[in-house]
């Protein structure tokens, strides 16, 4: 990285991402981004309540029970994170 | 040699003709700005601002979006537009400022506090009962009351004198009335100045007892603060021993010592010389064994070889030498100047500078002189016999200064070689250390090993170089340090920190950026260090409280943030333990400091945390400083928090409610000032907290006067606005005979609150306009209105807003009325007061009350104010005549001849300003005349005014042209006398003018003419103004640059595009960058008012033109084009593409920035119309650019990027993005990483949908099945 890079509004604008839960980076790893893709996406189901509407009649659920379950399984949404190999 | 040249230059210029040629000839054609002697990257700014506050304006600048009213480049080009050569003189080159250059006296009083050493941290060491070496609060405390308890015992001592004194004259006076000789009061003198002596020395006496007494060793061991500025007023009150030993770097010791030497006893029989021979004695013999130790003590630097003068010699002297001795002695031999750090920084600047000027000034010698002279041409004379060469021994004496006691003139060695203020190189890329810096930093000079030095040392060390990085360094360095000292600040430790960072702020000759540099490495320190700085609050709060009260508003700012930060981290009790001492400390400096601090950690910790120890505090039996500290504290808190006070402004109110009562005069004004600055901050809401405080206010000012019954007034006026209107009326009615009688005082204070009270009494709603009218009015007017309240500034401006506020209750007529006469008084300060008390009076509440015999009083007042005037401030009068006339309208109507009649004689006037003022007016009354109807004589002022368009004076001149915008505006192009054909063609040259106020209504006028009048005008002559206009486009003042754009939109509607056009795209051929700028602007402007189907196939077609600056200038022009049509550039898309394909290949990297740029413009203004074909086309363009470096250029990129994702939605970018995610390298993978970012954040939703699909493994599911869910 050069010494002009540091400082430029690029280095913000990536220390300003980095405060958004979800953000990714290059050391991300596979389980990481699917856990993000995961939540962000139970996120989405509970925030539209036609989605919702949708998977309660697919699935013979009320829309309260639906709603409870993504919001459960946005903990842990893809499982335990595999052992690191490198360690 | 001069033969040789010009060949040379020849054959070089042949060849590079002939290499040009040969690259021209070759296919492969080079690209002079990538290859040749121009930088490439000229066109770049190296770096973005990190903190530029108006690039994110520009971001979020909603008017980008809307459609402006007129025509307008892009806010942000406006405001980018590259200025003319010159320099904004005000700006850069600014000397750093010292701090203590612009403090007073008062705040010069922070150098007296002395860096206290470390204290016991409660919390750290638990139950154990602390170490005796170590000073505990106990300690602290009974010092204090020590110093306090000595205080007034010498006060005491002062006053029984007196008293005596007085006895002892009233004996004379009874005894010997007759027998009163002028010797006998000379002997009275005489007595009083021994006594003065004595008193001195009983004082220095008890000061040495003094320190005994303390185990903790007391202050004596603190860190030498060495610089300290000697005291102004050597009062005897706030004399210690500090004073008395001559601390390196005071200068006045200096001074004041070898004159004492070398005076002869007798010849001045003033006291001073026998006072001070005692105590230089006395400091040169090393009897007492306590203050060697302190010489000892002193940093090495600044160790034996003090130049101090006086202290050791003084003492060989005997009197009667010559008194140049002492001169000698203050001029430090030049082997002194080589002790680097033996010299105070004072005296090394000072030193520094009479060696600059003795270099230059020094003769010249016949060597230099055969150096600058040609050899031949001229002749050596012989000095003619009588010549002999002047030879000045005083100055020669001052200059070369000879070792001690040869009072004989020595010839000097001269020695040039020598550099005298070149300072050894600091070792190691250490930033460069000023004179000043030697006393703290120059253990780093010396070439130590560090290998050798203790751990301890090292780390000291390893501090010093950061600390000199951070105070003198270069950005990076100091950036770097800086982090380090943070990150490193618990393995330094807290002590070695401070130890090395306080004693450079209280460095005398600091400046505003080191120290702010020096607070910003405290504040990041004290947040790693968090408990740890416990045992250093009070050292700390040392050196930070003086910010609190510096004149500087982010100084302020930055010290509130410090104490805010210490006392989160040291918590309350650390804090209550570290101040409580200095509350009743002797020092009115020190307590005042104090409260203020107390307020921020009050902000800080919460009120109510504090409110117990503020109880008690205000409560204080033991000493009245310690209440009015603490009620201090309360005004503070009220002033620093403002509203937030209100949910504890009853505990606040009931803690210094006593106060009132007090006994001491100077608590119960405290008290009174808290109350009104609480009320202050409370307003409108609170006044049920003030019950208690109601009848004792309203009690004192009965009972009180002079000082005390200001600050009550005060409070009152403050409270009284919280009331409800039926108990307003009540109380005011109490306090308006007290007001009243306060009329007459003559204190400047008390007439400030008084008009202040008044002010606050009458705009409340319960007070009944006929009560002001009957009551107050009459005895207001008689005591405020007078000459002498206009010459004191604030009393002048508190007088006219009370004035205002008066009048907004009982009427214009009754004021005007009163003050009318006035505006004919022969003062003219007292004239402007009444003209601007009537102007504002006037502009509040209109005319309609003004009758008949008024109206004519007020125009021929302000007529003959108007006309008397001759100070600067001119605008006073102007507006008083503008608001008048506006407000009358219509009435004006007889009076307007006369009033012509003024300005035309006063437009002919000798005086620049006169004519200034009177131009002025038209502009003011224009709209008036209109009203009035008096087009004639507004054509007959037209002709006038362009008579005189002639004038020299810019500042007239611009007036000028003001007063015939202002009647073209009101009469239009066609009834306009002089034609406007006539009056253009000569603006035309006037816009050449380069002053700022000729330019700007230069081209307001003009760009009135284009809009409404073009077709008065011929074409030929609107071509000339507008390259005259395309100067001004990079004008300074933004006014002008607006203007110009407006009227260069209006010109090119009013003749047609084509040929505007043909010459602003030669134009884009020119050299000059800026030029080059305002054309793409220009260009871009004239696209927007003739539709850019006019403009884009000549752009176009210029592109092909193979010039890089060119095709530059094109693509900009594109880039603001479409920033301006926004939708409309669906229609153009397609035509450009092409033109933008090649530009986005091209491998100069400004081509690619600019063409990224026009293509998030494109993409944001047809974002949804259906041209995701052309963009998906163009995408594929700009993506392979993802990896550039330069910061323009990837920010141009990246913004296009997220222009398609609003164009063509997040999905489609995100297919774009997955590619790299895991690329196997790590720089792909950054970026790509970054553009996932700024789409995440863009379009988190939208990606739901577009995320690929994972595969699951063993343990983790990573299939979203909702997804396929189907009814």
């Amino acid at each position: 990285m050069q010494a002009s890079d540091r400082f430029n509004i690029n280095s913000q604008l990536e220390h300003l991402q980095a405060k958004y839960v979800g953000t990714g980076h290059a050391d991300l790893n596979r389980f990481e981004w699917a856990v993000n893709i995961q939540r962000d996406s139970y996120a989405s189901y509970v925030g539209h309540y036609p989605l919702l509407a949708y998977f309660a009649i697919a699935e013979n659920e009320s829309i309260g029970r639906e709603r409870y379950n993504f919001m459960q399984k946005m903990l842990l949404p893809c499982g335990l994170p595999p052992e690191r190999e490198d360690d | 040699m001069a033969s040789i040249d010009p060949e040379i230059a020849r054959t070089q210029e042949e060849r590079k003709k002939m290499e040009q040629q040969l690259s021209s000839l070759t296919s492969v054609n080079y690209d002079p700005e990538l290859y040749g002697g121009t930088n490439k990257f000229e066109d770049y700014v190296s770096s973005i601002p990190v903190n530029d506050e108006e690039e994110n304006v520009d971001a979020m600048d909603p008017g980008l979006g809307r459609r402006l009213p007129s025509y307008t480049a892009p806010a942000s080009l406006l405001k980018e537009m590259p200025r003319g050569g010159v320099e904004e003189d005000d700006m850069g080159f600014k000397k750093p400022q010292r701090i203590i250059d612009r403090e007073d006296d008062y705040r010069r009083r922070r150098l007296n506090r002395v860096i206290s050493p470390d204290r016991h941290d409660a919390f750290a060491s638990g139950d154990k009962t602390p170490d005796v070496s170590v000073r505990t609060y106990a300690d602290v405390m009974r010092e204090e009351a020590l110093k306090r308890e000595k205080e007034e015992t010498l006060k005491a001592i002062a006053k029984k004198k007196k008293e005596e004194e007085e006895a002892k004259e009233q004996e004379k006076e009874t005894g010997g009335g007759a027998v009163q000789q002028p010797t006998q009061k000379r002997r009275n003198r005489w007595d009083q100045s021994q006594d003065d002596g004595s008193a001195k020395k009983a004082k220095t006496g008890s000061d040495w007892d003094l320190p005994d007494s303390t185990p903790g060793i007391g202050r004596w061991d603190a860190t030498p603060t060495p610089g300290r500025v000697a005291d102004a007023t050597p009062s005897i009150s706030r004399r210690n021993r500090w004073d008395e030993t001559p601390t390196p770097g005071r200068l006045a010791d200096a001074d004041a010592t070898p004159a004492a030497g070398g005076a002869t006893p007798g010849a001045t029989p003033a006291g001073m010389t026998w006072d001070a021979t005692p105590k230089l004695a006395g400091l040169a013999t090393p009897t007492p064994k306590r203050q060697r130790s302190r010489w000892d003590e002193t940093p090495a630097t600044m160790g034996s070889a003090t130049p101090m003068a006086g202290a050791t010699p003084a003492a060989a002297y005997t009197p009667g030498v010559t008194p140049v001795g002492g001169v000698e002695l203050a001029t430090p031999t030049p082997s002194a100047i080589n002790l680097r750090g033996a010299i105070t920084p004072e005296q090394y600047n000072l030193l520094r500078w009479e060696k600059d000027i003795e270099e230059r000034n020094r003769p010249l010698t016949d060597e230099e002189l055969d150096a600058m002279f040609p050899q031949e041409g001229y002749k050596i004379l012989d000095p003619p016999p009588s010549y002999v060469p002047i030879r000045t021994p005083a100055r020669k004496l001052l200059a070369t200064p000879t070792p001690l006691g040869t009072p004989l003139y020595a010839i000097p060695e001269e020695n040039r070689g020598q550099q005298f203020d070149v300072p050894k190189e600091a070792p190691g890329g250490l930033p460069f250390m000023k004179p000043e810096d030697y006393q703290y930093f120059g253990a780093l000079l010396n070439d130590e090993d560090e290998e050798e030095l203790s751990p301890e040392e090292q780390k000291e060390r390893k501090i010093m170089k950061l600390l000199l990085k951070v105070k003198n360094g270069t950005p990076p360095q100091r950036k770097t340090a800086l982090r380090q000292l943070t990150d490193k600040a618990r393995e330094f430790g807290a002590g070695p920190l401070f130890n090395r960072i306080l004693p450079l702020l209280m460095q005398p000759t600091l400046e505003d950026q080191e120290r702010h540099l020096l607070v910003k490495v405290i504040d990041r320190v004290l947040y790693k260090l968090d408990e740890l700085v416990r045992p250093f609050v009070h050292k700390i709060l040392v050196v930070i409280e003086p910010l609190l009260i510096d004149e500087d508003y982010y100084a302020r700012v930055e010290g509130r943030e410090i104490i805010s930060n210490l006392s989160k981290a040291a918590g309350l009790a650390t804090m209550i333990a570290a101040m409580r001492p200095d509350i009743d400390n002797i020092d009115e400096y020190v307590r005042n400091t104090t409260a203020r601090a107390f307020s921020v950690v009050a902000s800080a910790l919460g009120i109510p945390a504090l409110l117990p120890f503020l109880k008690a505090v205000c409560q204080s039996k033991k000493s009245w400083q310690a209440r009015h500290t603490g009620i201090k504290i309360v005004q503070q808190i009220a002033i620093l928090i403002g509203c937030a006070v209100l949910p504890h402004l009853r505990s606040l109110v009931e803690i210094i409610e006593h106060g009132l009562n007090d006994e001491n005069q100077k608590v119960r004004t405290i008290t009174a000032l808290s109350l009104a600055a609480l009320a202050e901050a409370a307003a409108p809401y609170g006044i049920e907290s003030f019950d208690s405080v109601l009848k004792p206010l309203w009690k004192g000012i009965r009972s009180h006067r002079g000082k005390v019954l200001a600050a009550f007034l005060k409070a009152i006026g403050f409270i009284i606005p919280l009331m409800d209107a039926i108990y307003a009326s009540y109380y005011t009615k109490e306090v308006v005979f007290i007001l009243i009688r306060e009329f007459q005082s003559p204190d400047e204070e008390m007439k400030k609150i008084v008009l202040k009270v008044v002010k606050q009494c009458v705009s409340t709603e319960g007070v009944e306009a006929d009560y002001i009218r009957n009551d107050i009015l009459p005895e207001f007017f008689r005591n405020f209105w007078v000459r002498r309240m206009a010459l004191d500034r604030r009393n002048y401006r508190q007088l006219v807003d009370t004035t205002v506020e008066i009048a907004n209750k009982v009427g214009v007529a009754d004021i005007v009325g009163r003050i009318v006469e006035d505006l004919k008084d022969e003062s003219e300060p007292y004239r402007r007061m009444v003209m601007e008390t009537i102007e504002k009076v006037v502009a509040n509440l209109g005319a309609s009350d003004i009758d008949a015999r008024l109206e004519e009083l007020l125009i021929d007042g302000i007529l003959y104010a108007f006309q008397e005037q001759t100070s600067d401030d001119a605008n006073v009068m102007l507006n008083g005549f503008g608001a008048v006339v506006n407000a009358l309208g219509q009435r004006v109507k007889p009076y307007l001849p006369q009033i012509c009649g003024t300005i035309k004689w006063r437009l002919n006037n000798k005086s620049a300003k006169v004519r200034q003022q009177a131009a002025d007016l038209i502009s003011r009354i224009a709209v008036v005349m209109k009203q009035c109807h008096e087009e004639q004589l507004m054509g007959h002022l037209g002709v006038v005014l362009y008579e005189y368009l002639g004038e020299e004076y810019p500042e007239v001149l611009g007036s000028i042209l003001g007063a015939l915008k202002a009647i073209v505006n009101v009469i239009g192009m066609t009834k306009m006398t002089p034609p406007i054909k006539d009056l253009l063609p000569r603006l035309t040259p006037i816009l050449k003018n380069r002053h700022e106020k000729v330019q700007e209504n230069c081209i307001d006028l003009v760009g009135r003419i284009a809009d409404r009048g073009a077709e008065f005008v011929p074409a030929r002559e609107w071509m000339r103004i507008c390259f005259e206009l395309l100067e001004m486009l990079k004008a300074h003042k933004k006014g002008i640059r607006r203007a110009t754009v407006n009227t260069f939109g209006y010109i090119a509607k009013a003749i047609g595009p084509q040929d505007v056009l043909a010459t602003l795209l030669n134009n884009l051929k020119v050299q000059e960058r800026q030029n080059r700028v305002c054309t793409t602007v220009a260009i871009a402007i004239v696209a927007e008012t003739c539709s850019p189907f006019t403009v884009l196939p000549a752009l176009m077609n210029e592109y092909r033109v193979p010039e890089l600056n060119v095709q530059n200038g094109v693509l900009k022009s594109l880039s603001f084009l479409f920033e301006y049509i926004g939708e409309m550039g669906k229609d153009y898309i397609y035509a450009v593409t092409p033109l933008l394909e090649d530009a986005l290949m091209d491998r100069d990297l400004v081509h690619r920035q600019t063409a990224a740029s026009a293509v998030k413009h494109m993409a944001l203004g047809v974002a949804g119309l259906g041209c995701e074909d052309a963009l998906v086309h163009l995408m594929n363009y700009v993506w392979p650019n993802i990896f550039e470096t330069s910061p323009h250029v990837i920010n141009a990129v990246m913004e296009a990027i997220e222009g398609m994702r609003v164009a063509l939605g997040a999905a489609v970018v995100l297919n774009y993005c997955l590619q790299g995610l895991f690329h196997p390298a790590r720089k792909v993978r950054e970026v790509y990483w970054k553009i996932y970012n700024s789409l995440y954040i863009g379009a988190q939703d939208a990606l739901v949908a577009a995320y690929p699909l994972l595969e699951d493994e063993q343990n983790n599911i990573y299939s979203r099945p909702e997804l396929v869910m189907f009814i």
